[in-house]
């Protein structure tokens, strides 16, 4: 079924410290996710009912499955893992029809809107804009993760690893390098506590968010300047939702507008679309794949 | 005086509630669990400087009712409240005390007790009863004066000369306030900065004492501030300028779509539902206040807590009884039709009524200073329709005769249930475990407490080559 097989292009690079199966970093984003998940579960209390996640993996999987099958490219699960993961980290509902909602919008979403040859949105942060957006029995809960800096420290220290291994790790960095100078300048400005920009960032959503959404290679620009200009802009607009206009979901719409208005940046983008499995160090851009599947 | 009222209520309510759960139970096809009496034991001084402060939030529309335990001389009150907007005068009101603490009553923690019945008959079902101790009060910030300083409106409203200002900046604030008779604390200069420079008016106030008098109260009534603003939000920085230790706050949000959480904040559900010793009745407003603190501390002081979470149509047990529409527009809920009678209904109401009345009503709880709360608390409303409430439970043992085979399990089982309700409590409240089981003892739930074994002891213990 598979138009292309990335693990071919693996075969054919430089032996690696990791053997071919692991070297997607989409695997360890998994590992990630499920153990923060089940951390917050169990440590941070989340109101996120079995029956919740049950519904979110069920419908990504199924739909990835099929769209995979309508589009003829290969089914592949991980994607659609990490989907189901990110919203059931981040989105809490009253009832399962919208957690439905989100996880079809999101996968949908990959496969229907797109600009040459990449999806628009990042698939569960229009999940929860799309949801939260509709219906206000569905929202997110930015206060869950708590402001605690070992576990900002923990999810951070996962997030570079996984974003290291996706050659993104510049995107957080820039982002939260962006936002944090935007809060501490505002603070200084007010004639505020340092507390208060310290306690913001140490916010475990925003965190999480940095190193497991935005991040994400298949909805980033490929050269590093437009990556640096897509950081900044999402921190800038997050700012302004956050401050001008009191929305506490500033930072998942800042995202969506920005990953809106994403492929005018990239028209701009000449470095290589990204490959997952790609190495973190940069590399040769004449390789352009046949076609590139909605994963 | 209200002290004297609230006492006498629990008579005359424990006999409607009893009514009312057995129909919940032979509705409900005998199910047990949640039906329950009410025994008032209202303690209203429970915590020190505490505040109490209702928002109804709807989209933009904001209500919020301030109330304030002020103890010192009238003419000495003051209180400064930064707000969004210039107010008009009919955008500022008085109401009565008693509303909010009818709301306070019917959202407070409550116990609630079960009777074991004869093990020899079929099943053990329960009945409840509950107290509950409702805290009270305010300190909101006292104030000062100065220059650059606009007065944008004056109002007497009920027993209160209101000022509106705006500034330009806050050595000039500063100055007019303290220049008009108001206090401020050290440090109050940057925090009214910050709130300058974010273009924040401030609602200040002082007691008409001509007006006050007319009244024939002895304290204050609340004051309500009615505008709309995109920002959902309490300020309580000020009032953590004075570092005088820790201050109480008591939000309740009235909402249409459900619970109301913080955003720069983790909200954290108060633990429920478990099962604590019979004399912790005799003492529930101290159990209430080392458990909140125990909990406040377990989460390095940074949490807010979530009392009680439940639709305005019914309770269950019930506290109090849910709010009149009345009550509720005059805390703001504009969407409620009014129902005619002045008073509070008499009316329990033990479930969902057909009728919906599409209020959610959220009982935060905050132990808070200015290190570990520098930032106001910014709220949200969720679609989370679930309901909570924070309840604790006793559980009389069956004391009558009886005699069969299920007795003795039944006996035999107490000590270890007794001994488990005493891990509870020092779980939840940091008591000593000795003294829970000491005072056990004298309130008649006699067992003997399991032996301490020393973990060696568990691992040699059954031979006899260890040393003596």
């Amino acid at each position: 079924m598979a138009l292309i097989d990335h693990h071919a292009f693996a075969s054919a690079a430089k032996p690696r410290a990791f053997p071919p199966a692991l070297k997607d970093p989409r695997w360890f984003q998994i590992i990630a996710l499920s153990a923060l998940l089940a951390m917050g579960a169990s440590m941070r209390a989340f109101e996120v009912s079995p029956a919740d996640v049950l519904t979110l993996f069920t419908v990504s999987l199924a739909l990835q499955w099929a769209m995979s099958m309508i589009f003829a490219i290969r089914f592949d699960p991980k994607s659609a893992l990490i989907t189901a993961l990110s919203l059931s980290l981040l989105l809490r509902a009253e009832g399962v029809i919208p957690l439905a909602a989100a996880a079809g919008i999101a996968i949908g979403s990959k496969f229907m809107i797109r600009f040459r040859g990449k999806h628009i949105f990042n698939p569960a942060n229009i999940g929860i804009v799309a949801v939260t957006l509709m219906t206000t029995d569905a929202w997110t809960t930015p206060g869950q993760w708590g402001t605690a800096l070992w576990l900002a420290a923990l999810i951070a220290g996962a997030g570079c690893f996984v974003c290291h291994r996706a050659a993104r790790l510049d995107v957080p960095l820039i982002f939260l390098g962006a936002f944090a100078a935007l809060l501490f300048a505002r603070a200084l400005w007010l004639g505020d506590p340092l507390m208060i920009p310290m306690l913001r960032l140490q916010n475990g959503a925003l965190i999480l968010f940095a190193f497991f959404m935005i991040s994400d290679p298949k909805t980033t620009p490929d050269g590093f300047a437009l990556r640096a200009v897509f950081a900044v802009a999402i921190a800038i607009i997050a700012y302004i939702l956050t401050y001008q206009f009191f929305l506490p979901d500033a930072i998942f719409y800042a995202l969506a507008i920005v990953c809106a208005v994403r492929p005018l940046i990239e028209l701009f983008d000449e470095a290589k679309p990204y490959q997952w499995g790609d190495r973190p160090a940069p590399r040769a851009r004449n390789r352009k794949p046949e076609l590139t599947p909605a994963e | 005086m209200k002290h004297l009222s609230q006492q006498h209520r629990p008579i005359r309510k424990t006999l409607v509630a009893a009514a009312s759960a057995l129909a919940a139970i032979s509705a409900a096809g005998g199910a047990v669990a949640f039906c329950g009496f009410y025994v008032a034991k209202a303690d209203t001084k429970l915590f020190n400087k505490a505040s109490k402060v209702v928002l109804m939030r709807d989209d933009d529309r904001t209500v919020m009712t301030m109330v304030n335990d002020y103890q010192g001389a009238l003419k000495e009150f003051a209180m400064v409240v930064p707000v969004p907007v210039v107010l008009e005068e009919g955008q500022i009101h008085v109401t009565d005390n008693a509303i909010v603490e009818h709301l306070d009553a019917y959202t407070a923690p409550r116990l609630v007790e079960y009777f074991d019945r004869d093990p020899c008959q079929e099943e053990v079902y329960a009945t409840a009863r509950q107290t509950m101790a409702a805290p009270m009060a305010d300190a909101i910030a006292e104030n000062e004066a100065g220059l650059g300083v606009t007065v944008e409106a004056e109002y007497t409203v009920g027993e209160y000369d209101i000022q509106i200002l705006s500034a330009k900046e806050s050595g000039g604030l500063a100055t007019w306030l303290k220049q008009n008779g108001y206090k401020l604390p050290d440090g109050a200069e940057e925090t009214l900065g910050s709130y300058i420079k974010q273009g924040t008016k401030f609602f200040v106030a002082k007691v008409n004492l001509d007006e006050q008098a007319k009244t024939g109260l002895k304290y204050l009534r609340p004051l309500q501030v009615a505008f709309e603003s995109p920002k959902f939000m309490l300020p309580i920085r000020l009032g953590t300028v004075n570092a005088d230790g820790k201050q109480e706050l008591f939000v309740f949000t009235l909402t249409r779509d459900g619970r109301v959480e913080t955003t720069n904040y983790r909200t954290i559900k108060l633990p429920t539902g478990e099962d604590i010793p019979l004399y912790v009745k005799d003492e529930f407003g101290e159990f209430y206040k080392s458990m909140f603190a125990q909990q406040v501390e377990r989460e390095n002081e940074r949490a807010v807590f979530l009392e009680y979470a439940w639709d305005m149509n019914w309770c269950d047990p019930c506290a109090a009884d849910p709010l009149s529409n009345d009550e509720l527009r005059e805390l703001g809920v504009y969407w409620m039709e009014g129902d005619g009678n002045d008073g509070p209904r008499p009316l329990r109401r033990p479930s969902p009524q057909p009728q919906a009345k599409n209020v959610f009503v959220t009982r935060l709880h905050v132990s808070y200073d200015a290190e570990h709360f520098p930032e106001d608390l910014m709220f949200k409303s969720t679609g989370d329709r679930e309901n909570f409430q924070g309840r604790y439970v006793l559980r009389h043992p069956y004391k009558g005769d009886a005699k069969c085979e299920r007795a003795d399990e039944y006996r035999a089982q107490l000590p270890e249930r007794f001994e488990k309700e005493a891990q509870n409590l020092a779980n939840l409240t940091g008591w000593d475990i000795d003294d829970i089981r000491e005072k056990m003892n004298d309130n008649d739930q006699n067992y003997t407490p399991p032996e301490k074994v020393k973990w060696w002891e568990k691992l040699w213990g059954g031979d006899d080559k260890k040393g003596r």
